[in-house]
């Protein structure tokens, strides 16, 4: 019979060895699955995780997914963290970028230093009044933020649609829904020569080290930690539990909606329809993976970045399906998750007859 | 003579943990007999090998000269073992015959049960009305029905856990009548308590055991209350005294406080007065559930009370929330340990951060100064001997009564001008008991207020100046105890109308 046994303190070298473990594993069941599919499993995993590594454009792209990807999960690991449940930075990620856009098209052909530091704040505002709505349902009549968040993610891409569509659309575009190409005072600045890795990928790691401090230094970083864990004890420490639901869902609405903004005027150079790509969703991911700790993000964003490239060379190069990017990432939440329940617990194989329940 | 249950060199283990260690002793037909031992010294491991849900690792045991040893309760209860459980297993919308048919191995509901019920009822003082919905009775009364479901068994052996941990003095002298009773038709009774006076009350022997080991079997009337307790946690016991009785002005009160009550099973507050004075040790008692919750909530801040309801050193805090009244040097422990005093999964020095009053330094601009905060954890175990392996070790992982050690702590070391605590011993072993009490009493003797409110009447007896009672949302004014105190207590907690 195997059991679970609680452990009596944390076992410190499981909180190393089991992301590592986690690794193999998804590895093992990558090429098991692929040998179901019949396809060569050396080569098929040479394509998935060495190949993005090996070459400056695939490794630039990794860098230039990580972004955004980092970005939203700092957010949702702060909110995570105070047990507010963000689901929708889909949403907030659109809306940042449809105000931060229409801020840069406002100001379009007007040079000057000062357009992309204005269409960024807008952005933020735009993502923060966005989470905001579910903050202030949630904090006035305790309406769920799980679904009022989701929600609003399908109304904030459809709004991005109509804008394309209307008042946003290129005049000299016959028609097809899409923005002005930004003009180049609005567009980010790229900080590796030749790829499109841009400034946003610095500003991310420099705020999941912003954030560590905050949590790890800051009273109100703790209230955070606490609200999530115990809410009554948050209550007995005189912290007010609204607070901790408004600042959590700014925090991620703010940075949702510049990662929006820094893909639309990085990669992308104009508004879409299909700008948003499920970033807001994967990060939900990426933050788990890092067990929600803001440094171990820029670790976990850059692994699923990884999936994502490996993903598509697999698709090409060996014809399968495009959900194999989504299968590889359920798979490693799956197993980071499972192989984290050994942090905590021992398993115990005991063979012995004696079954007493105590 | 043939003992009813002689237990021979019982040993039991868990993992690494010895709960049982080679312990003997036998409980004779028609005898009551105590278990007493602190909190983790291997009570209930012995009892759940007598009763079949555990089996022990060594030893034997006979019943009534045979051997014994039952793999399941199913078959303790053949023998004729039956056990009052501390928390009882009723169904609070089934009728008393309904509940107790329920817990019988293979009878339907009939006349003859009903019968039956109301034999028992009667031959033991156990007045209780077969037909009556469970929900609609006391906690006393349920305690009879779990008790006449066992005598529906013809129990030889009945084991009761803390029977009296939720009883009025007046329904712990009833119960002690149908004990008296019951052992007198030849049902031996094996007693586990806490409660040393009652145990020397009715018990004619009592094993005693610590850290899993049998330390003596004696007769407790033959012992003095102390020297049992200090067989029990192997120290001696200081004598509470109150050095330096020295009441002031006011510091505290509370001013026709009203609230009703969000929750829907919550308590209403009726028009709630009280006033502390400096030096003073104050004691609210009452059966739980009469509106201690959320007084306390009130009190504490968790909660915001009406305008002008709460007055503190003559400023208005009704509004403030708790960190804001610690800053006025007011300080709480709350009944409940997991989850409101302490954070569980948070270590004790992340826990200190509870309670932060800007005296403590430990947060200067809202930014943490975690070494402040390491020392002053360290102080905190070290000044009140908190069992721990570190500084940063989870709350959950200490033992309820280090915990509660480290929480009562966390507040003493700020100097409370006024100390608002909730069952400041609930389920703490006597040792620690005896600490906290002894912490409590010298703060007051200091000349800071302390505001006890227990369900533990012996506590508040033992350390309060001044008592009131809570029932049912009401606060009586304070018992004159020079003229038939306990009397008053007694009909209050049951909720005579207050003079």
């Amino acid at each position: 019979m195997i059991r679970l046994q609680t452990r009596t303190n944390n076992s410190n070298a499981m909180v190393f060895l089991s992301p590592i473990l986690a690794l193999t594993l998804t590895a093992l069941s990558t090429f098991f699955i692929f040998f179901l599919a019949g396809v060569d499993g050396f080569g098929a995993f040479y394509v998935l995780f060495i190949e993005p590594l090996s070459t400056k454009y695939n490794f630039s792209e990794m860098l230039v997914k990580a972004a955004p990807l980092m970005m939203i999960a700092l957010g949702l690991s702060v909110g995570f963290r105070a047990g507010v449940w963000n689901i929708g930075a889909e949403g907030q990620y659109t809306v940042g970028a449809i105000v931060g856009g229409a801020v840069g098209l406002y100001f379009y052909e007007v040079e000057g230093f000062w357009v992309l530091p204005l269409m960024s704040l807008a952005a933020i505002v735009g993502g923060m009044l966005y989470a905001g709505i579910a903050a202030f349902l949630r904090t006035k009549f305790q309406v769920n933020e799980i679904l009022v968040t989701l929600m609003l993610t399908y109304v904030a891409i459809l709004l991005l649609s109509a804008m394309v569509h209307g008042p946003l659309r290129d005049p000299d575009g016959f028609n097809f829904p899409e923005s002005r190409l930004f003009h180049d005072s609005a567009t980010l600045p790229i900080i590796w020569e030749g790829t499109r890795v841009h400034i946003g990928l610095a500003l991310a790691v420099i705020f999941s080290f912003l954030t560590y401090f905050w949590i790890k230094k800051h009273i109100s970083g703790v209230q955070i930690n606490i609200s999530g864990s115990a809410p009554r004890a948050a209550k007995f420490a005189g912290f007010d539990e609204n607070k901790a639901v408004w600042t959590s869902l700014l925090i991620s609405g703010g940075l949702a909606g510049l990662a929006g903004l820094l893909e639309a005027a990085g990669p992308v150079g104009q508004l879409v329809p299909h700008l948003p790509t499920g970033y807001g969703f994967t990060a939900i991911i990426v933050a788990f993976l890092a067990r929600l700790n803001p440094l171990g993000i820029i670790f976990s964003s850059l692994l699923i970045a990884l999936t994502y490239i490996g993903g598509e060379n697999a698709q090409i190069t060996y014809d399968l399906p495009s959900s194999i990017t989504s299968i590889f990432q359920g798979m490693l939440l799956f197993y980071f998750l499972a192989c984290d329940v050994m942090i905590r617990h021992k398993i115990i194989f005991s063979f012995s007859k004696n079954i007493n329940h105590e | 003579m043939k003992y009813q249950l002689e237990l021979n060199g019982i040993s039991k283990s868990f993992g690494p943990v010895q709960a049982n260690n080679g312990i003997s002793f036998a409980i004779k037909p028609g005898s009551i007999h105590a278990l007493l031992g602190e909190n983790g010294a291997g009570k209930s491991t012995l009892v759940k090998i007598i009763y079949g849900s555990v089996g022990p690792d060594e030893g034997s045991m006979k019943w009534y000269g045979d051997s014994f040893s039952p793999n399941n309760p199913f078959e303790a209860r053949e023998k004729g073992v039956a056990m009052v459980f501390q928390h009882f297993s009723l169904f609070e919308s089934l009728t008393v015959a309904e509940n107790i048919v329920l817990g019988l191995d293979d009878v339907g509901l009939n006349d003859s049960i009903v019968n039956k019920i109301e034999k028992y009822s009667i031959q033991y003082g156990l007045s209780i009305n077969p037909h009556q919905v469970v929900g609609d009775l006391s906690v006393g009364q349920r305690q009879r029905v779990e008790i006449v479901r066992c005598l529906m068994q013809n129990p030889k052996l009945l084991i009761m856990d803390e029977p009296t941990s939720v009883l009025t003095p007046n329904e712990v002298t009833d119960l002690f009548v149908t004990l008296r009773k019951l052992a007198e038709d030849g049902c031996a009774i094996l007693y586990i308590s806490h409660k040393l006076e009652e145990v020397r009350q009715i018990c004619k022997h009592a094993t005693i055991l610590r850290e899993g080991k049998l330390i003596k079997n004696c007769n407790p009337q033959e012992h003095s209350k102390d020297e049992i307790a200090e067989m029990m946690i192997g120290k001696k016991i200081i004598k509470l005294t109150r050095k330096n009785i020295k009441h002031g002005e006011e510091i505290f009160s509370i001013n026709n406080l009203n609230l009703s009550s969000e929750d829907m099973f919550g308590v209403n507050l009726h028009d709630i007065n009280l006033s502390v004075r400096k030096g003073s040790i104050i004691g609210i008692a009452g059966v739980a559930g009469n509106g201690q919750d959320e007084l306390m909530r009130m009190l504490i801040g968790e909660d915001r009370a009406p305008h002008s309801t709460l007055i503190f050193k003559g400023k208005d805090i009704s509004k403030l929330n708790s960190h804001q009244r610690r800053q006025l040097s007011m300080f709480f422990v709350p009944e409940e340990r997991l989850g409101h005093g302490a954070v569980p999964n948070m270590g004790l020095d992340e826990n200190m951060l509870l309670s932060r009053p800007s005296s403590s330094r430990m947060t200067r601009n809202h930014i943490i100064d975690w070494n402040q905060v390491r020392r002053l954890a360290k102080d905190v175990i070290e000044t009140f001997n908190v069992l721990t392996p570190s500084v940063s070790a989870e709350a959950q992982s200490l033992s309820g009564g280090n915990l509660q050690k480290f929480m009562v702590g966390r507040e003493l070391i700020q100097s409370p001008e006024l100390l608002i605590i909730a069952q400041p011993t609930w389920g703490v072993d006597p040792g620690s008991a005896n600490k906290i009490h002894q912490a409590l009493t010298d703060l007051a003797d200091q000349g800071s207020s302390i505001l006890i409110i227990s369900q533990d009447l012996d506590e508040i007896l033992s350390l309060c100046e001044q008592v009131h009672v809570i029932n049912n949302g009401k606060l009586s004014p304070s018992v004159d105890m020079e003229s038939n105190g306990l009397e008053t207590i007694s009909q209050l907690m049951l909720g005579a109308s207050i003079q």
